[in-house]
């Protein structure tokens, strides 16, 4: 069996134990269980890292514009499928809002409840998708000229203005200000999150071993040697930049559905940081690590680290100690100390099929060695 | 117009508590190529450390106690998270600097508790109210912008005339020639991050007499800001920073005395990306061209 074969059905292997694990876990325990939780959550954060991972690992393009675009994302789908009955109480400052449909019930009318309410939350997420996109496009045209920290800091200050935009007060018949959106349809089952966000990364992935991957991979290297062997460098770092953008617009489509409310003010940079965080915890460049990653801080954060916050920690209990907080401080410490001593983070610019051919690699420098 | 006077004088305030912290990412930037998107929370702490000793222990050993502790805070931060990827590429300090934002917000929110604290003992004389061209204000209003030209003529001084100053002017044109030359770099490099967070904490003097109280996000927006008056003025321009963030800052008010308030934030970033797009290297910077 030859190697990349090998590397293939390690890799099916693995996604099929992962699908069957979530499966298990919706048939065994009941939608509002942490393990479901967690899956969900863990998903969507796999999805915005991935995507965040493309543009900063495999392009090289330092942009921290990710919470922004997510805003957009979790807007649209907000403004999309809250039921037309409940627009009024959600809607209470603006009259309902101006947005009188819905795409699930659109759908629904005529496709059956189930398929047609899938069908529009699908769409409305493509919608957030698009949207982002576009947007994505428009704030590249000046943005993707400048070079690493100013593109980072002028992303970051685009996704500023989309916050202070979409809680301004004019906009409320549509985005309904500073208040929340609410009321809309979610998943009900963590598969369905792993399904949606798994394709979505395998498009990333077939995308990134694509040509446009390779010159995406040559800019990151080298700028200057990638514009020598033909590649255009605007079009490609626009590229990069719309379909980083267009990801995570719809991982923010569906942060608002794990969420069940939709705030302007929680999309904040520091959302992008812990997103970037994510990424550098995984290995920049490395989109299994970025998935790993991501399962493991909200694991962790959400689930096993609990105890930090609460009280009780390994059966230790010290309410003086553990308060409010040490959880995210512990956290942040190990962070650091990722960042500055395991600088390639857990997976280097490894994927996980390349886990299988360590050993023999490693044997026969041995054997040279001797 | 009339009734813009009040922003206006609080614009001016408030630019020259920008222009405190803007030195520090100035400095920073000039030398390392680093924004140190930590600067922002050494602000934070500075506030924080204010409410607390302020509430403990007389004035006189308050004052001098917030200084001390926001200068150890930020060499110690140059020490631990930047010293050790002196020879990494630049986004690996970048992210390091993201790190040591995040750990400062979540140690300031494990001992906060995540509450605002309040301002309970402001500082006196700075914060009594006065009158402005028939306004009323703090004293602290018209302190700050006297306070920010005087530091910054002192910090001029100290750049030009001093040793220690050509060091850090050498180590901001070329960092490796300098270090050919006997500057011992690493001093060079910690002395800017003494004098940043020495005029961080005396912006968060001044900034939060002016607040109710001093949350754990307090630093991180005039910390953004200032970093735009950096960039806008010229990033590595001291005379830069400061007018870039009297300018900033009498904008910022003005909008909000105009009724967009929700504006005043995006408007900052919004010149941030006119600049860099028309001027990228600011007011008063240097041009610099890519080599090979």
């Amino acid at each position: 069996m030859t190697k990349s074969r090998k590397k293939t059905i390690f890799l099916a292997a693995v996604l099929v134990v992962l699908l069957a694990a979530s499966l298990a876990v919706d048939l065994a325990l009941p939608s509002y269980h942490i393990a479901v939780k967690v899956i969900k959550k863990a998903t969507v954060y796999a999805l915005v890292a991935v995507s965040m991972n493309l543009l900063n690992g495999f392009t090289g393009l330092f942009s921290l514009g990710q919470a922004g675009f997510m805003l957009l994302g979790a807007m649209a789908y907000g403004v999309l499928t809250i039921p037309v009955a409940s627009r009024a109480g959600v809607y209470q400052y603006f009259d309902g809002g101006l947005v009188q449909f819905s795409l699930p019930e659109i759908f629904s009318g005529f496709l059956g409840d189930t398929v047609g309410t899938t069908a529009g939350m699908l769409l409305a997420l493509a919608v957030g998708g698009v949207l982002s996109a576009i947007v994505a496009w428009l704030i590249g045209l000046p943005v993707l000229r400048l070079k690493s920290d100013y593109l980072a800091i002028a992303t970051l200050g685009f996704a500023e203005i989309l916050r202070a935009f979409f809680q301004w007060n004019a906009l409320g018949p549509i985005t309904n200000g500073s208040n929340l959106l609410r009321g809309y349809p979610d998943f009900e089952n963590a598969t369905s999150y792993i399904v949606l966000a798994g394709l979505l990364i395998a498009v990333i992935v077939l995308m990134i071993n694509s040509t446009y991957g390779r010159a995406f991979k040559a800019i990151r290297d080298d700028e200057v040697a990638a514009e020598a062997m033909g590649i255009n460098l605007a079009r490609h770092k626009r590229m990069a930049f719309i379909i980083s953008s267009f990801f995570a617009g719809v991982g923010g489509g569906m942060l608002a559905m794990y969420n069940g409310t939709i705030a302007a003010a929680s999309f904040k940079s520091s959302m992008t940081y812990e997103i970037l965080l994510i990424v550098v915890i995984g290995g920049i460049g490395s989109i299994s690590g970025s998935v790993i990653a991501s399962f493991l801080y909200i694991f962790s954060s959400e689930w096993l680290l609990r105890g930090l916050d609460s009280g009780t920690f390994l059966g230790i209990s010290a309410p003086g100690i553990f308060k409010n907080g040490f959880r995210m401080a512990v956290f942040s410490v190990i962070i650091m100390v990722i960042v500055l001593f395991f600088r390639r983070g857990l997976m280097g610019d490894k994927e996980l099929p390349d886990l299988l051919n360590r050993r023999p690699k490693r044997s026969r420098k041995e054997a040279a060695g001797k | 117009m009339q009734e813009l006077i009040p922003y206006l004088i609080n614009g001016i305030s408030v630019g020259g508590q920008y222009a405190l912290i803007a030195i520090g990412y100035t400095l920073v930037y000039g030398i390392l190529r680093l924004i140190n998107f930590a600067h922002g929370d050494v602000f934070m702490v500075a506030g924080l450390v204010m409410v607390y000793s302020t509430t403990a222990m007389p004035m006189y050993l308050a004052l001098p106690l917030v200084i001390a502790a926001t200068v150890v805070l930020g060499f110690v931060i140059e020490r631990a998270a930047y010293k050790p990827l002196r020879t990494a590429p630049r986004m690996s300090l970048m992210i390091s600097a993201i790190g040591v934002s995040y750990l400062i917000q979540n140690l300031a929110f494990y001992i906060t508790g995540g509450v605002p604290q309040p301002v309970t003992v402001p500082i006196p004389w700075i914060s009594e109210n006065i009158m402005v061209l028939g306004a009323s204000t703090k004293r602290v209003t018209v302190v700050t912008p006297v306070l920010t030209i005087a530091l910054v003529v002192i910090l001029v001084c100290l750049i030009q005339k001093t040793k220690i100053g050509m060091a850090m002017r050498a180590a901001a044109r070329d960092f490796e020639t300098a270090q050919l030359m006997g500057i011992k770099i690493n001093s060079v490099i910690s002395m800017t991050f003494v004098i940043g967070s020495f005029l961080a904490a005396v912006g968060a003097l001044l900034y939060f007499t002016n607040y109710p109280s001093v949350a754990i996000t307090s630093g991180s927006m005039p910390g953004l800001k200032a970093f735009v008056a950096a960039v806008f003025g010229g990033i590595g321009s001291i005379p830069g920073a400061v007018v870039g963030a009297f300018v900033i800052g009498l904008c910022e008010e003005l909008i909000k005395g105009l009724g967009y308030t929700t504006f005043s934030d995006a408007f900052t970033f919004a010149l941030l990306i006119v600049v860099l797009c028309v001027k990228p290297t600011g007011l008063f910077g240097e041009k610099v061209t890519d080599k090979v």
